[in-house]
């Protein structure tokens, strides 16, 4: 392991949606903030700051992390997946966007890439799971606009549609 | 599960969904810029002694460390709606009022850098005696929070409409009672941002920052920074991470900022962070309302007194107190009442300044009202719904003159009533508290009836003054509401409005509006809704509150797309070679209506003003711009009985629910809720419905959890989301959303707010129910388990289940 000083800036390297890309930070610098203004991947977004509201969950090596209780030096050389990730090139958007738009599961959208990114973990996982099982990986996140119901439909969709092979258990 | 017509397909989604969104912090800033940390007091109420920041100014990096002294010299007081001798700068001056009260502003090269130095100040308080209690703070006893004022209750005008002592004198009953309605806010996710630029050139100050309006607040941080309006620049990015009025109060750290910008010269950025957002961003007010009814044995209601106490922490700031007056020609709610009395008191205690808030203003006085209604049912024996029925307004009194001086529109109230608790609805419920009962388990039913106003009158707030000193103050009275609509050199139609934009899906409704009067498709429509007060000329009462968007931006767009339509009519007519009135615009083409083989493409007709004025039918402006203001006669100023139509439109919200007490828990379960809605029209059934949900959320929340909290020092104790309980999917009930439509005779389109009224009535409601189920008068908000256990160890059961 590297040992950095305090307040030593260092390289920090890792992949960003498929991108290598490294920038200086210094060792307390939150993932949160690196992503965001280190690298230029605002569409992460800080709520809390202490781990409640879900706003800025993405993923490392494909488990859903709060990137504003993780340290940007715990990302060295890991691969982080943000929301910037999901549509594809064209941007068309891929089925878990696309079942919030249609569900209007969104209303301000500041809570959305959180969410969006705990479910693209979870449904990976777990491609069919009950109402339950997703209101209980929902209840990680805060939003203050919708009331939810529309985000349980969303995934609801998502998780009842066909491309997903059935989960055991 | 609801009333999902078609879905919407919204345009900001995209965008959103994609990590595309441009919210306030996601902006780049200038090269060069600071960044700045507020240090905020640990103390209620305590004098500044001694602030010495030596040691942080020596620290790396650090550029300027900002203090009430420094703000003194370089502002002005920020002006307020009620005369006082209070002043308040956007940091503290000698005193400090409320824990988290900005102290200080350590300016420095990182946002990390500034929290390093912020603990190097050393700042030296002399504690004084603090008072949180609003009833406390009225006493003569009490601590001054600003012994310049002489006194805590600030602001108090009593109000007669009627002949309210006859009526008390004539009634069977009175029947009395006492809410109190909490301290809370409705947090958005995102927290303030503000980047200030100052160029000491033109003395002229540049800021970009996530404020909601309303635009009133323009001229006070102009004067608070001693420039004319137009040198304060302020920009409102594209996006916003929620505001529910909240982001209104971002107003003193624009200031704050545009001050660090003018001392260092440099750009200046503050992120707020989540602990110093709910210790001191804002709050809606907390309320102690005394009602009485005088009311006849059969349950009518004959008169109305209240005497209304709002708590608005250390400083009345402008638009305050707001929330006491917004609902006034509306006090007696969705009843038929002739006689009201009015006491309205407005008091200062060292807790965070209140301020703009969903609801504002209808949550404490529906929570007074439905609570009596639901109380003078108990006590007469009755049936509350039946108490309910007896006062409502009946339909073929509207448009209907409340005693206060409000004109409600339309609407059929009895008959929204009817189809809510219709359709086997109200039976499910009363089957449910039955079968529960039987059982020895807590049941109850709530309802609540309500006006939800939209679109407040500007003059609503001089009500707060005599007749005299408004003659004196000058007429305030109206709103005016605008939007333009734009034809570029191809014939791509953009739409820009008054509005800022927080979720509520406006430039969805627009581009549909829009869309509708010019024969396109949604699509074919832009809307841009990020403001610049130096090229957005809209007018003062710009932003997004007081549900001004339905009966007022979107009426605008409506008029400024017809103006947009009747001259392409009149272009098309003469490339036509037909008279005007035959001339359609559908489909995307401008055709002969009788012949619609004789057709233009829309683009073709609409840049016509661009490419060929001189085709323009004679002395006809080019069609390439059309702003239209809407300023509705309704909004009358006071009267000299200080009758007040306080908005234009009123909806009507009805609901019903039923809860149940866990024995063990003691949390109140909602088992089944029912919200019907007039609205007038709807504009767009999948927004309507999804802005429902969301008030209903924040109602729930009101009801059963959040809420700020002080000790009797004035400590705060809900300075994160683990204390202060914003609801997850776990905490929010489903809920069924009834419509029933009485266009608005008042606006063209018919449409009245909506997205405020659950707000209002879900707390009565649930209150009304947990009455219900625990046979008691007395039920504070938030009803946690700890509160009702408390409730129940009074009546002496807790514990015996």
């Amino acid at each position: 392991m590297r040992a950095v000083k305090r307040d030593q800036k260092t390289r920090i390297a890792l992949t960003l949606n498929g991108r290598k890309l490294a920038a200086e930070a210094e060792p307390r610098l939150l993932l949160s903030d690196f992503l965001r203004h280190g690298l230029g991947a605002t569409g992460t977004h800080v709520g809390c700051e202490h781990g409640v509201c879900g706003a800025c969950t993405v993923l490392v090596d494909g488990v859903a992390v709060r990137s504003c209780l993780t340290l940007a030096v715990q990302a060295e050389g890991r691969e982080v997946r943000t929301v910037e990730s999901l549509a594809a090139p064209d941007g068309a958007l891929n089925p878990l966007q696309a079942a919030f738009r249609d569900h209007h599961a969104l209303q301000c959208g500041f809570c959305t890439p959180g969410i969006l990114m705990s479910f693209t973990d979870f449904l990976a996982r777990t491609p069919h799971p009950s109402e339950a099982q997703i209101r209980e990986v929902l209840s990680g996140h805060l939003c203050r606009c919708t009331g939810y119901a529309n985000i349980v439909e969303a995934i609801k969709e998502v998780a009842s549609s066909s491309h997903a092979p059935r989960s055991e258990g | 599960m609801v009333s999902q017509a078609t879905k919407t397909q919204r345009k900001e989604d995209a965008s959103l969904l994609s990590g595309r969104g441009r919210y306030a912090d996601d902006l780049p800033v200038p090269v060069g810029t600071l960044y700045a940390h507020v240090i905020r007091s640990p103390h209620a109420h305590a004098g500044i002694v001694r602030i010495d920041a030596r040691r942080a100014l020596a620290h790396d990096g650090v550029w300027t460390v900002l203090t009430g002294e420094d703000v003194r010299k370089l502002s002005d007081p920020f002006l307020a709606a009620v005369k006082t001798p209070v002043q308040q700068w956007s940091l503290a001056v000698e005193r400090v009022r409320y824990v988290g009260e900005p102290v200080a502003l350590v300016v420095a090269e990182s946002r990390y850098v500034a929290e390093d130095a912020a603990e190097l100040v050393e700042i030296e308080y002399a504690p004084l005696p603090a008072v949180i209690d609003p009833v406390a703070a009225c006493a003569k006893s009490a601590p001054l929070l600003h012994p310049q004022a002489g006194t805590n209750e600030v602001s108090l005008r009593e109000f007669r409409y009627g002949d309210t002592n006859a009526a008390f004198s004539r009634a069977d009953r009175r029947i009395a009672m006492t809410t109190t309605f909490p301290r809370l806010s409705f947090t958005p996710i995102e927290c303030y941002v503000v980047v200030a630029q100052h160029n000491a050139a033109e003395n002229s100050y540049d800021v970009t920052a996530n404020f909601q309006g309303p635009f009133s607040m323009h001229p006070v941080m102009a004067r608070a920074l001693r420039v004319p309006g137009p040198k304060l620049r302020l920009r409102i990015p594209p996006d916003s991470g929620g505001s529910f009025g909240i982001k209104l109060s971002v107003f003193p750290y624009i200031v704050l900022m545009a001050l660090a910008a003018k001392i260092t010269g440099r750009p200046v950025k503050w992120v707020e962070d989540r602990i110093e957002h709910l210790v001191a961003a804002s709050s809606g007010p907390n309320r102690v309302t005394q009602i009485e009814a005088a009311v006849t044995n059969d349950g009518r209601v004959l008169a109305l007194r209240l005497d209304q106490l709002e708590d608005y922490g250390a400083f009345l700031r402008a638009p305050m107190p707001g929330p006491l007056y917004r609902m006034q020609g509306a006090v007696t709610g969705a009843y038929d009442i002739a006689n009201v009395d009015v006491i309205n008191r407005a008091v200062l205690t060292n807790k965070m300044p209140a301020s703009l808030i969903r609801g504002f203003g209808g949550p404490q006085l529906y929570l007074a009202l439905e609570r009596l209604m639901h109380q003078i049912a108990v006590e007469l024996d009755l049936d509350p719904l039946e108490v309910i029925r007896r006062n409502l307004v009946p339909a073929q009194k509207f448009p209907y003159r409340a005693a206060a001086g409000a004109l409600y529109d339309s609407g059929d109230y009895m008959r929204a009533v009817a189809i809510a608790t219709g359709g086997g609805r109200l039976d499910e419920l009363k089957r449910r508290r039955a079968a529960a009962r039987v059982q020895g388990r807590r049941y109850g039913i709530g309802f609540a009836a309500i006006v939800e106003p939209a679109m407040s009158n500007m003059g609503y707030l001089s009500t707060l003054m005599s007749q005299e000193a408004r003659e004196k103050a000058g007429p305030k009275s109206g709103a005016v509401s605008m939007a333009t609509v734009n034809i570029d050199p191809l014939g791509a139609v953009t739409v820009t409005a008054d509005v800022t934009v927080q979720g509520q899906s406006h430039e969805t409704v627009l581009a549909e509006i829009v869309a509708n009067a010019l024969g396109l498709r949604p699509d074919d429509v832009e809307v841009t809704l990020e403001m610049d007060t130096a090229k957005d000329q809209w007018s003062i009462a710009a932003g997004t509150y007081s549900s001004r968007f339905a009966s007022g931006t979107a009426v605008a767009a409506h008029m400024a797309a017809a103006q947009m339509r009747e001259k392409l009519k009149a272009i098309a007519a003469k490339q036509l070679n037909v008279l005007p009135d035959d001339v359609e615009l559908a489909g995307g083409k401008i055709r002969s209506r009788s012949n619609p083989d004789n057709a233009l493409p829309f683009g073709r007709v609409a840049a016509t003003s661009h490419w060929s004025p001189v085709l323009l039918p004679e002395s006809m402006a080019p069609a390439l711009s059309e702003t239209a203001a809407w300023t509705p006669p309704e909004l009358e100023p006071p009267s000299h009985d200080d009758r007040i139509n306080t908005s234009l439109t009123y909806g009507f919200v009805f609901d019903m629910c039923g809860v149940e007490i866990d024995p063990v828990s003691y949390q109140v379960r909602v088992d089944r809720y029912v919200s019907m809605h007039d609205a007038g029209r709807i504009l767009n059934a999948t927004i309507a419905d999804g802005q429902i949900r969301g008030s209903f959320a924040q109602g729930v929340a009101a009801a059963l959890y959040e809420e700020f909290t002080y000790d009797e020092e004035g400590a705060f104790l809900t300075g994160t989301f683990a204390d202060y309980l914003v609801p997850t999917v776990s905490e929010i009930p489903e809920v069924e959303i009834l419509h029933y439509e009485s266009p608005s005779p008042l606006t063209p389109l018919g449409a009245k707010g909506l997205a405020e009224g659950n707000c209002m009535s879900t707390p009565a409601c649930i209150a009304n129910a947990i009455a219900d189920a625990l046979g008691v008068a007395d039920v504070a908000l938030p009803a946690t388990p700890r509160r009702i256990h408390a409730l129940l160890e009074r009546a002496g059961e807790a514990g015996e289940r």
